[in-house]
């Protein structure tokens, strides 16, 4: 009796049926199958019922309220914006609020992060017992509560307007915001841009040319006395050929509030501050882990080539540290995105005060709108998740080469 | 507040509302023992819990007198609080029979949203709280003022049209409850604090010194207050509506708590028909033929009402004026029970 050797499967169709099925073969693919189209039927089911009900309860719905005039105002538009003007461009403003505080309260918060984290972890008693007791207080208290704290205790005790603050007679702080001069922009305006835009593209590939000659030749280049020159010579010339590139409206102070110059809002101070300091001690616990992550003999071996503390930290400790915090960071990043709606409890026009909150009351249309914000949520997410991952695969890629 | 928000149009989408809408309210009222009444979240002489848990008000009155109706006990009332931008997702979701929260009338409202006005319990204007100390004496004088404003209302529009008609500047801060509204105008984030006049009077209360506030004269829009019941049951819709028709008709005829028992054994045709001893008026409504008399007994006449909870028996003390009757120089008026 010969044994026949037992073929193996055509190549094709067992790279299908793993992209398919996985190991459970085609029954894990119907499986599959089965799962979509119950969740899809489930959605299909939820649409279809909320189309009916609505239509059989003469309930407006659709998408045309968009293209109503809005009139009411908002406090804070980055975007010129007026009571006239359409529930889109209240949906803009909004979003447009959201994203700022967001992406400035990510900034902050990163830079307090990383500073406490070391800050902890310095040998420096007294520095690292501070960072530490910041840590444990503001991830332990509600951020709601800080947001409240921030703008009812601390920017409310603010003298009002008549009584404000003044630095310079320029810059007030009072309870109305922190009131600053407003550039405008003059004749040499655009030249003076163009010679900053020039000094910073020219400092850029200077470095990178001297970066380069190092590696190659090893040569140091000192680069730093062309660099002051491009960004501070530069435009300093040009603005005296061409004149001053802006001049400064004051603000003044007319009759309730100042007139003129520009204007923080309290709203966004408060919650700026609060979402920035707050995300930072989750931040710096996760930097902290980051560092400690990497075997002590890193830093060991930076010392014993003679570079500093720093250096070693900067150069050799941090960048592989960041392949451990980058995760963990993006959750920290997406969860500030999404806790600057409690904005609405301190009257800042974000995205779900403006749109699902006054825009909402107003046009009844509570499932297209909801619907809206949730998917605008979740595509900030989603952008932000990409960019981090982004970063992390350019990370990944240069410790491996 | 958000969170309230989605539960409700997730209840909307996922379709809960059907069987509460379609012509079925009194019998869903009914076996379920309560009537379920959405209120505000606490505004003095409207709907505001007092110091023991009990909801009082003119707004819960309507309530408590449709409770009475149909119950014949004005205590099987659920009162569900509810912010400004949360009501009407609250009542088109079924989650509420009745939405009885100092809201203003208007066409869009009454179109878009699938719900009808059922009448008018205030007659009510925007109007504008300021601080004495800022020495204005009218509304005109508020340009560049910074303005607080509950988010979610019409107050929000009528601000801004007003501001433009009067080529004035303002800053709008908008906050989603009246309590922060109120915080942010005492601490002195705005110059101005604007919502319905009855509304300023009772918040003015609230106030650390309501002395030193003052109500500006200028009423900038008309504010019909009234409740709201969901499209597509006109049964309920004519309860509803009745309930509060003769809360004010009882006023009229003279019918109070006290002597509504005597009253209703009175031979005058118009009470004998209000009473149900002539005629089966309570009944065609859905109701009993004695629904009047359970009305009055329970929370008495618009007028008992109206002073017990807004007017001179209360705190606020506010006039009459556009609420009086009809016959004694207001515009409160109802059509006949007959």
């Amino acid at each position: 009796m010969t044994i026949e050797p037992r073929k193996p499967p055509p190549q094709f169709a067992a790279r299908l049926r793993r992209a398919l099925g996985g190991r459970a073969g085609w029954g894990g693919f119907a499986l599959q199958i089965l799962f979509v189209a119950v969740l899809a039927w489930i959605g299909y089911e939820i649409v279809a019922n909320a189309r009916a009900n609505l239509q059989s309860q003469r309930i407006t719905a659709g998408f045309g309220f968009l293209n109503n005039t809005a009139g009411f105002d908002v406090s804070q538009n980055l975007i010129p914006y007026s009571g006239s003007d359409t529930y889109t461009r209240v949906f803009l403003v909004g979003l447009l609020n959201t994203l700022l505080v967001s992406i400035i309260g990510i900034f902050f918060a990163t830079v307090i992060g990383f500073l406490v984290a070391l800050g902890r972890l310095s040998p420096n008693w007294l520095l690292s017992r501070i960072s530490g007791g910041y840590v444990e207080l503001i991830r332990n208290l509600p951020l709601l509560f800080q947001i409240l704290f921030w703008y009812l205790a601390v920017l409310s005790a603010l003298p009002n307007p008549r009584q404000s603050i003044s630095l310079f007679g320029s810059f007030f702080l009072s309870n109305r915001g922190f009131v600053v001069p407003r550039p405008v922009g003059q004749a040499g305006f655009e030249p003076f841009a163009a010679a900053v835009l020039i000094g910073i593209v020219a400092s850029l590939l200077l470095q990178r040319y001297a970066r380069r000659q190092l590696f190659d030749s090893g040569r140091l280049i000192t680069i730093w006395p062309y660099v002051v020159g491009l960004l501070i010579g530069l435009p300093l010339v040009t603005s005296l050929v061409f004149g001053a590139p802006v001049t400064f409206e004051m603000p003044e102070l007319k009759g309730f509030n100042f007139s003129g110059g520009s204007r923080l809002i309290p709203e966004f101070v408060a919650l700026t501050v609060a979402l920035s300091t707050y995300t930072a001690a989750f931040i710096a616990e996760i930097v902290r882990a980051g560092i400690l992550s990497v075997h002590k003999g890193q830093m060991e071996a930076g010392a014993s080539l003679g570079l500093s503390r720093g250096s070693t930290l900067r150069l050799v400790v941090v960048p592989q540290a960041l392949r451990v915090i980058l995760p963990p960071l993006t959750n920290q990043y997406l969860n500030l995105t999404k806790n600057s709606s409690l904005a609405v409890a301190i009257g800042y026009p974000d995205l779900v005060s403006v749109f699902a909150g006054t825009t909402l009351s107003q046009t009844g249309q509570a499932i297209e709108i909801i619907g809206i914000t949730m998917g605008v949520y979740l595509l900030i997410s989603l952008v932000t998740s990409a960019l981090m991952s982004f970063y992390g695969w350019r990370i990944g890629r240069s410790m491996n080469a | 507040m958000k969170r309230a928000s989605l539960v409700f149009t997730f209840a909307l989408a996922a379709g809960f509302s059907t069987q509460a809408a379609t012509a079925q309210t009194l019998k869903t009222v009914k076996d379920r023992g309560m009537l379920s009444c959405g209120v505000s979240q606490g505004l003095p002489g409207f709907s505001a819990p007092d110091d023991k848990g009990n909801w009082t008000g003119l707004d819960v009155d309507v309530c408590r007198a449709l409770a009475a109706a149909i119950f014949n006990d004005a205590t099987k009332v659920k009162f569900v609080p509810l912010s400004a931008k949360d009501r009407f997702t609250a009542l088109q979701s079924g989650e509420i029979d009745v939405l009885s929260r100092n809201t203003t009338w208007t066409l869009s409202r009454d179109t878009s949203l699938g719900a009808n006005f059922t009448g008018v319990t205030y007659y009510d204007g925007q109007g504008f709280l300021v601080k004495k100390s800022l020495k204005v004496n009218s509304a005109l004088e508020l340009n560049s003022a910074s303005v607080c404003v509950q988010t979610g209302t019409t107050t929000e529009q009528n601000l801004a049209d007003y501001f433009k008609g009067n080529n004035m500047k303002y800053e709008v801060i908008a906050f989603a409850s009246a309590d922060e509204t109120v915080k942010a105008y005492e601490s002195g984030r705005c110059d101005v604090f604007t919502s319905d006049v009855s509304q300023l009077y009772a918040e003015r209360l609230k106030l650390a010194n309501p002395a030193d506030h003052a109500v500006l004269p200028e009423v900038i829009s008309k504010e019909p207050l009234g409740p709201m019941v969901r499209h597509g049951d006109d049964q309920w819709f004519d309860i509803v509506k009745w309930v509060l028709f003769a809360m004010v008709d009882t006023e009229e005829l003279g019918v109070t708590q006290k002597n509504v028992d005597d009253m209703a054994k009175s031979d005058k045709p118009e009470l004998k028909r209000a009473f149900g001893t002539d005629g089966n008026l309570g009944e065609q409504l859905g109701l009993t033929k004695d629904w009047v008399s359970r009305i009055v007994k329970a929370v008495g006449n618009y007028g008992e009402s109206f002073d017990r909870n807004v007017g001179a028996g209360s705190k606020l003390g506010i006039a009459r004026g556009l609420n009086q009757l009809w016959n004694k120089g207001g515009i409160q008026y109802a059509p006949p029970i007959r």
